[in-house]
């Protein structure tokens, strides 16, 4: 699961750079980022973190929390990782907390890419 | 009493014993106030996701507290002036963990030669590495 989420993300900042050329008409309808994610919903996974068995988020775990954070090291949105809103919520708030401790790293450019 | 969970960082160029030491110290100033370390934890010299103060590594102590507000800040007090210490954390827990922290639980869980951290996604060293 991990390694579908990695070429997700990155798919995902990519698409946003280059602009995304099929689905991104001027409609007038939805704004720029609702394009882009509708596309991605077909999967419509369930939350990680409701349901039974489910992890706990905890700003030490920083396995956990670098699977929800990209090659760049920035927060990825919940519409791709189907994360619910107040887990989401309670996740930014781990993962900004691991960085403050040097868990995490704000900006990852040596990713090497 | 409510609880928190309070983490510091300490400078990598001093030793583990005097790290130990600073843990005593500030383990004191909670009981003296009136509260109670409930645990430890030592994670030992970790690599930092970036460079804190031209740090590369530090030392990492948790504690898991069960004291009044005061004590906290006092001992939050005492972390902020000392210069050995380059961040400290407290967060108010509405529990305490019982057992190892997911820090320590990790540790064993690798050594039985699991698959290892995946490297691309952040700057951290192999746990191994311990010394300098």
């Amino acid at each position: 699961m991990s390694i579908q989420e990695t070429s997700n993300t990155s798919s995902f900042e990519d698409k946003r750079r280059s602009g995304n050329g099929g689905k991104r008409r001027p409609s007038g309808g939805a704004g720029a980022g609702a394009g882009a994610g509708g596309r991605f919903f077909g999967r419509r996974k369930s939350c990680p973190f409701s349901g039974a068995d489910a992890p706990k988020i905890d700003y030490k775990d920083v396995r956990l929390l670098s699977r929800f954070v990209s090659e760049r090291g920035k927060i990825v949105p919940s519409r791709i990782t189907a994360v619910s809103g107040k887990k989401q919520r309670e996740l930014t708030r781990a993962i900004k907390r691991a960085r403050f401790l040097a868990l995490l790293p704000y900006v990852n450019d040596r990713a090497g890419v | 009493m409510p609880y928190y969970e309070s983490i510091f960082i300490a400078r990598q160029d001093i030793p583990s014993t005097q790290v130990e030491a600073l843990t005593s110290q500030f383990a004191d100033i909670v009981k003296a106030n009136g509260g109670e370390v409930k645990k430890t934890e030592q994670w030992g010299l970790r690599n930092l996701a970036y460079r804190i103060r031209k740090n590369k590594k530090g030392h990492y102590v948790m504690f898991n507290l069960d004291a009044p507000a005061t004590a906290v800040a006092e001992m939050e007090r005492n972390m902020r002036l000392h210069e050995d210490i380059l961040r400290f954390l407290t967060v108010k827990v509405d529990e305490l963990e019982e057992g190892p922290s997911v820090m320590m639980r990790r540790d064993e869980r690798e050594e039985r030669g699991d698959r290892p951290s995946r490297g691309p996604r952040s700057d951290r060293a192999p746990r191994d590495s311990a010394a300098e």
